[in-house]
């Protein structure tokens, strides 16, 4: 036998033993703990409201909507956030954000900009 | 060492097939050992396709003739550096290069999915097994790069076009984003067979994507710019099939890129995205089809073989089988939300994707229409240059006023009033703009001043936008002008590199249209001492030289060049003639003006002992192409590069305290 073929056989070889690794390790492990996928899907329609009523704000701040449609555009996005929130009270939190880091949605939401 | 080699495949096709089985096994019965099992077969696969790959490269540094693809793409007056570009100069070493990726790829897939997104790996291994399984099959039983024979004493030499340092990274830089394509592909599909209706899929879809989709980019501009320096023809893209290849999943992976912010912001449009996904990666499977199948005559076309049909049918399986499979799983990607306004952010998204996809499809007509009609007909038919040219106009300009559209416009919807304002800036700057260079004389071409005026509008829409962005900043958080923008863009990563490529694909344009619409070419005989005037330049021939190469006779034609009565230097265009090869090569002159961004271009056509017939080309602005390439690297850098915000948030979301604490 060739030490090509040698080294050929010890990589399967050690192919197969890393392979066989976790089989070996016996029983199946605890199931992980992912919530549910509608438990999921509920967070993420939860986060995309709040997140688009961020990009409002930001729109609006930027000077990209005038005050007018963002007056009519920001209180239907407000209720489907509220609702999104209070359908995913137990969901694992996700855009809300830390405070320091809501600086557009604070300043937008109580500024009440004049168009240019 | 062939037979090691040969081993490395053997054992790489063996651990597809095991990822496979014990994958999909695992993933129906739900047993978490087996589908760890199965993903560290796909973690073996790297290992064996890397001891492959290093069999290989050493016989080709070594100079072994008894391995029959060293023999055929060596010599022994082979530079070192291109005996290392030989690894992926013939069919059998770029889809051992092919196969490298994919493992190297997939293992990263796997190391990276079980920290962050280990629910979507069950059935994303056995995808993957699949794909590599395909292409360890073909190096095992059809193209091996092991084959032997014996010993020659010297080599038939590479092809003198692939001898450019730009061959070192052109190649591998396209095979990064062909193959990065797999992986995107791979988690859709994993997504639908665990029948997931949350969107973690599309999460880790899009960073591979824009992964893949950054190596295509690049690699096509390094691809570009071989292709000008050494192709010897003055140009930089022609169309070629190969070249299209290329294009092509760029053009739906940039529509994926695009499309996917409209899921996750909007959460509409997610059969398109599923479809944009499969389309990316079979068309990067039907370029390497087109490069390696030799069923196309291309200058990038440098083999040919008997992969087609395994290609085709591969190709064939993908497509049918994800078609399949998304039609199966349709009530999971019906969209809940519909678009509320044909004008607002989304729908300059969908524009986008229109455009984007409808050019794809047009440039795929091109490529597969004179392959029917050679098959059907029995008389190849060739589709030039005008054709895709049309379209590029038709398809490329609106695309192109979109990019600046599309930043000013807000989601959901926008008002007359709105828009109004936001667009007076950039279209007064447009206009002020277009005027100036009718002025100067940039009317002589219209599509030429209709792409620079609306080049002008979207710089100005671009910079607009940072320029608002970082005042609103400033605004809420005080501070400097420059600490304000560092926060703008380091909040929101993507939008901003994504407009700073937007920026990069406007220098580019401004490149194109500067060097194709108001350049100049002049052919002339030149007898020794006579001169010949092309624009500013005054061009003089002085008589020719000739001098061995490390593995060619160079001969070269000595012009000397001056503008406005000041010397500019001498310019040596020639000829290259390969001694192992039996090959001639053009080798172009080029000076480049920093100040101008100009190219003189000169192709000695023709040396004789005194006399010389020149082509002469003047290009203005088509520095800019290679500029943009850096630009357009920078900005998908940015937009890649990690946000601890969004992670934490995607931790906390998917994957509960257990992944929070990983992150």
């Amino acid at each position: 036998m060739s030490v090509e073929l040698l080294l050929g056989a010890l990589l399967a070889a050690a192919a197969v033993a890393f392979v066989a690794v976790p089989l070996l390790r016996g029983g199946e492990p605890p199931p992980s703990e992912e919530p549910a996928q509608e438990t999921l899907v509920a967070a993420e329609e939860r986060d995309r409201a709040l997140a688009e009523l961020k990009e409002l704000e930001f729109d609006h701040r930027t000077g990209k909507i005038t005050d007018e449609d963002y007056r009519a555009l920001v209180q239907p996005l407000r209720r489907r956030a509220a609702s999104s929130l209070a359908n995913g009270a137990t969901l694992p939190r996700g855009t809300a954000e830390h405070p320091s880091e809501q600086h557009f949605s604070e300043g937008s939401a109580s500024s009440s900009r004049s168009d240019r | 060492m062939p037979e090691l080699g040969r081993a490395a495949l053997i054992v790489c096709l063996g651990l597809a097939v095991y990822a496979v089985a014990a994958g999909s096994y695992a993933a129906w019965k739900r047993r978490q050992r087996l589908a760890e099992s199965a993903e560290n077969a796909i973690l073996a696969a790297f290992v064996a396709a890397l001891v492959a790959s290093a069999v290989l490269m050493i016989a080709l540094v070594d100079k072994d003739f008894s391995l029959v693809y060293v023999y055929e793409h060596t010599s022994l007056e082979l530079p070192r550096a291109y005996t290392i570009s030989a690894f992926w100069g013939g069919q059998e070493g770029s889809l051992l290069l092919w196969l490298l990726i994919l493992t190297g790829f997939s293992a990263l897939a796997v190391i990276l999915g079980r920290r962050s997104s280990h629910s979507l790996l069950a059935w994303t291994v056995p995808v993957l097994g699949g794909v590599i399984l395909f292409f360890s099959l073909l190096l095992v039983a059809v193209a091996s790069p092991f084959a032997t024979q014996t010993a020659a004493a010297d080599g038939l030499g590479l092809n003198p076009s692939l001898q450019n340092p730009y061959m070192l990274a052109h190649p591998p830089m396209l095979y990064l984003g062909f193959v990065g394509l797999t992986i995107p592909f791979a988690f859709a599909m994993g997504a639908l067979l665990a029948r997931r209706s949350d969107e973690l899929w599309i999460v880790v879809t899009r960073r591979w994507t824009l992964v893949a989709w950054t190596f295509l980019g690049f690699g096509q501009l390094l691809g570009a710019h071989w292709a000008y320096v050494e192709v010897g023809w003055g140009g930089y893209f022609a169309w070629d099939p190969v070249e299209n290849a290329a294009l092509m999943p760029w053009l739906a992976a940039t529509a994926f890129l695009h499309s996917v912010m409209i899921q996750e912001k909007r959460g509409m449009l997610k059969i398109w995205n599923v479809l944009l996904v499969v389309g990316a990666f079979a068309l990067a499977l039907f370029g390497t089809f087109l490069t390696r199948s030799g069923i196309l005559s291309s200058i990038h076309s440098f083999t040919e073989g008997s992969i087609g049909p395994w290609f085709l049918t591969f190709i064939g399986l993908v497509v049918a089988g994800s078609l399949a499979l998304i039609l199966s799983r349709l009530p999971l990607l019906r969209s809940k939300t519909r678009l509320e306004s044909p004008i607002s952010r989304e729908a300059t998204f969908l524009y986008n994707n229109l455009l984007l996809v409808a050019f794809c499809l047009t440039i795929l007509w091109g490529v597969i229409y004179p392959i029917l009609t050679e098959a059907l007909r029995g008389e190849p038919v060739t589709v030039g240059p005008p054709y895709y040219n049309f379209f590029l106009n038709a398809f490329g300009l609106p695309l192109l006023l979109l990019m600046g559209i599309g930043p000013l416009i807000a989601w959901r919807r926008a008002s007359l009033r709105g828009l109004s304002r936001t667009f007076a800036w950039p279209l007064g700057i447009a206009l002020a703009i277009g005027v100036a260079l009718v002025a100067l004389g940039a009317g002589s071409s219209v599509p030429g001043l209709v792409g620079y005026t609306f080049c002008a509008f979207v710089l100005s829409s671009i910079g607009l936008e940072f320029a608002r962005g970082t005042r609103a900043r400033q605004a809420l958080s005080g501070g400097s002008w420059f600490a304000a923008f560092t926060e703008l863009v380091g909040r929101n990563r993507r939008r901003y590199g994504g407009y700073i490529v937007h920026a990069s694909i406007v220098l580019l344009a401004i490149g194109v249209i500067g060097s194709s619409a108001y350049d100049t070419t002049r052919e002339q005989r030149l007898r020794t001492g006579e001169s010949m005037r092309v624009g500013d330049y005054t061009l003089t021939y002085r008589g020719s030289t000739q001098e061995r190469g490390a593995n060619a006779m160079e001969l070269r034609a000595l012009v000397d060049v001056e503008r406005g009565g000041e010397s500019l230097g001498t310019m040596q265009p020639g000829k290259n003639s390969y001694f192992a090869e039996q090959q001639v090569s053009n080798e172009a002159a080029i000076r480049s003006d920093r100040m101008s961004g100009e190219d003189l271009f000169l192709i000695a056509e023709q040396i004789g002992r005194d006399q010389v017939f020149l082509k002469v080309l003047v290009k203005p602005l088509v520095n800019l192409i290679w500029i943009a390439g850096f630009v357009f690297l920078g900005g998908a850098l940015i937009a890649l590069w990690p946000d601890a915000r969004e992670q934490r948030r995607l931790a906390l979301r998917y994957g509960g305290r257990e992944a929070l604490s990983r992150a």
